[in-house]
């Protein structure tokens, strides 16, 4: 084990997975001589050339295209658009021909192709830049999306898109890129499609992922210490495949749920979350499943309407409380203590 | 040196379609009348201006008063500043994310194009968009555009709202460098070739996308030569002389104003980092000296010096001028409110709707029903 960043952890597992399959190479906009944008590609250009650490022109469609082709030949590209915003204007590559392929041609083809790309908002980039896109790609048959939230996730599933042979949008997050935690040494790939029960607990279930998973953990130890609750932590870490199971069988014990995601309410990842729990747990179900979201709106710059506009810890605490307090299960701190 | 550092190539030349690589010496054009010394002396009052206000702005930016990504026009004011007086207030202009200088240039108030850096609500997008996302109706600047190449289809179609009601304005589109390789810059070109539009497109060239420079992103890297590929006019001229820029945007513009698009080439340099915070390590020590040696505020200055158009006094004035107007920018748009938190649903239709959300992060879609008192006592 050792303590490192989600960046670090991301760092090392790229170059671990170069030198292990020479099939393996990068390509992406500013991923060599500037260091990547968010510098995860640090240092890789010196280390594998020119031939394996590809800066792009500015030109997503093109090169997320040319990934999908050199993938359909074997090799194995791990692709890095900027942040997920970009991604749209790969949107047709992505949807129309990597997640086609396979089934289109009758299985002859397959795509070993992963798009590494951060989400996130919150950092006042404004309305086109700071969108959390990702159900676009979890809605599409033939996508696999997985979204770590923990170091430890972002390699172990990172080594697990890599040697998949399947397209895999691989879901980072600017606020999670300096965040700290322990990474085992060896290289054991994540299962796709599996989520994590990452906190134990009996009162009610928080679900989150990628920034949300994080959120959650923090509230979950808040709560524990402020209210007496023992709540129930899953981080789904695979957008598609999802693991109803894991979330159906958490909230059959606990009787509750409160859904936190970074993207936007209606229609979102959350909605397909509820309707699991409604589909397979409705008899054990004591409050409607609460979703906490960021606001329906394009995102304005200004840091107090963007605040406000962006789902907090504060909101997650309350939609917990609420959802407690409308089954009389909440717990009172000071009877705890008697 | 790094190997990781580039070595330092003299930049291109201007040259144009008919004469590829014609030796221009810098600030040939030197004004011979009087209505020109008049041009030549207004142009430099703007690009100190546009020099001093990036410079508060960098500042406010380490304050922490503007967040986001911020992007500067330093090294490019010469090109700001000769594009935009080639254009009527009657045209339009649509650029991306660069662009506080065309902002100014354009005749916006500098406060509130500050207050807009700022996030309040006097910004001239109502704290809405930021650095990157500047618009104002009345100057028609339709838009300062975060996507690289977001902003080229839609100043093709405003050519075509223009062209279909056979009006007399036309369109600047202007873009950087690296955008030239976007599917939209070539899609848009094409859409305005063939429908003969009345725009004038415009690549910034300041010979880097982010790191990346134009040699390593574009496979025909004199890029005014690509219009060559939809039959459209095009030329390249040296950004660094406000003039000859304002000279060639005014026979771009007249080519558009006949109806046919033209594809302007302007060589600039990015003083500084690709937005602020931004160090710039990957330019070697060379290229940084060369591009400072190129400052356009500075050899300008030393021209207009050279040719008795300016004393050092009237250069030292104007310098402190754009220095408080800058600094009265920063001051008023540190006193403008920020948009009050209840109008954050006010903006995402423009006509009022039923059922549009306007819920808060965790507010419930239902309110909970009351807890049944029978069943509190269980
Ligand atoms: C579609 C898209 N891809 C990537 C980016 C990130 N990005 C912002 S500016 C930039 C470089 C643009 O270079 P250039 O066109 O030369 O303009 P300059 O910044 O030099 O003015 C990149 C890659 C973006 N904003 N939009
Ligand atoms: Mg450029």
């Amino acid at each position: 084990m050792s303590i490192m960043t989600y960046r670090q952890a991301l760092h090392d597992t790229l170059r671990s997975e170069m030198h292990r399959d020479p099939d393996v190479f990068l390509m992406g906009e500013e991923i060599g001589l500037f260091d990547g944008a968010y510098k995860i590609t640090a240092g890789m250009l010196d280390e594998f050339g020119e031939k394996r650490v590809r800066d792009t022109a500015i030109a997503e469609e093109g090169f997320t295209g040319a990934a999908i082709g050199a993938a359909m030949l074997g090799l194995r590209p791990v692709v890095e658009i900027m942040t997920i915003n970009f991604s749209l204007l790969a949107l047709d590559q992505i949807v129309n021909h990597a997640a086609k392929i396979y089934g289109m041609f009758g299985g002859q083809a397959r795509v070993p192709l992963v798009i590494r790309t951060p989400g996130g908002g919150g950092q006042q980039l404004g309305a086109t830049h700071s969108q959390n896109i990702e159900l676009f790609y979890a809605f599409v048959p033939g996508m696999k999306v997985l979204a770590p939230s923990t170091p430890a996730d972002a390699k172990a599933m990172m080594l697990a898109a890599i040697r998949d042979d399947d397209p895999v949008l691989f879901l980072e997050n600017l606020s999670l890129y300096n965040t700290k935690g322990e990474v085992p040494d060896d290289d054991v790939p994540a299962e796709i499609g599996k989520a994590a029960i990452t906190r134990r607990g009996r009162d009610i279930t928080l679900i989150g992922y990628s920034r949300m998973a994080y959120v959650a953990a923090q509230v979950a130890e808040q709560l524990a210490e402020s209210d007496g609750l023992d709540i129930e932590v899953i981080d789904l870490r695979s957008l598609r495949p999802l693991d109803r199971g894991t979330v159906v069988e958490s909230v059959k014990k606990t009787h509750a749920a409160v859904i936190l995601e970074d993207d936007w309410l209606t229609y979102g990842i959350g909605a397909e979350i509820a309707a699991t729990i409604s589909d397979g747990a409705f008899d054990y179900l004591d409050a409607p499943v609460r979703r906490v979201a960021m606001a329906e709106v394009p995102m304005p710059y200004s840091k107090p309407l963007e605040t406000a506009a962006l789902p907090s810890a504060d909101d997650v605490i309350g939609a917990i409380r609420q959802t407690l307090d409308a089954v009389g299960r909440r717990r009172n701190p000071m009877e705890n203590k008697s | 040196m790094s190997t990781r550092q580039r070595t330092a190539v003299a930049p291109p030349k201007p040259g144009t379609h008919q004469n590829a690589n014609p030796t221009v010496v810098m600030h040939q054009t030197a004004p011979s009348d009087t209505a020109g010394a008049k041009r030549a002396t207004d142009f430099y009052r703007q690009m100190v201006f546009i020099r001093r206000f990036e410079e508060r702005a960098a500042r406010a930016y380490t304050q922490a008063l503007i967040g986001g990504y911020c992007h500067l026009n330093l090294g490019e004011e010469a090109a700001v500043v000769g594009l935009m007086a080639a254009l009527r207030p009657t045209d339009y202009l649509f650029t991306n994310y660069r662009e506080h200088g065309y902002a100014l240039t354009r005749g916006i108030d500098p406060n509130r194009v500050m207050a807009e850096l700022f996030g309040r609500s006097d910004g001239v997008s109502k704290g809405w968009g930021g650095s990157m996302h500047m618009f104002d109706l009345e100057k028609r600047m339709l838009g300062g555009y975060g996507i690289v190449g977001g902003q080229i289809p839609l100043a093709t179609g405003a050519a075509l709202a223009i062209d279909y009601r056979g009006v007399d304005e036309i369109v600047m589109c202007t873009m950087g460098d690296g955008t030239t390789n976007i599917g939209a810059f070539h899609e848009s070109l094409n859409i305005a070739a063939l429908w003969n539009l009345p725009i004038v497109y415009v690549v910034i060239n300041n010979r880097l996308g982010m790191a990346t420079t134009v040699d390593k992103s574009s496979a025909e890297p004199e890029l005014y030569k690509r219009a060559s590929s939809y039959r459209m006019a095009s030329e390249r001229v040296d950004g660094l002389d406000p003039v000859a820029v304002f000279e060639a945007a005014q026979r771009a513009a007249a080519v558009a104003r006949g109806g046919r698009p033209f594809l302007l080439e302007v060589m600039t340099e990015r003083l500084r980092g690709h937005s602020v915070v931004d160090p710039g390590k990957y330019r070697g020590a060379e290229e940084i000296a060369l591009t400072k040696e190129r400052d356009p505020v500075v050899t300008f200055a030393a021209h207009l010096f050279e040719t008795g158009l300016l004393t050092e006094q009237e250069i030292a004035a104007i310098n402190d001028g754009a220095i408080a107007q800058a600094t009265a920018a920063a001051v008023f748009a540190e006193a403008s409110p920020f948009p009050d938190v209840a109008t954050l649903f006010d903006y995402t239709y423009a006509t009022p709707v039923a059922n549009d959300s306007h819920r808060l992060p965790g507010q419930p879609l239902f309110e909970p029903a009351p807890y049944p008192e029978h069943e509190a006592t269980r």
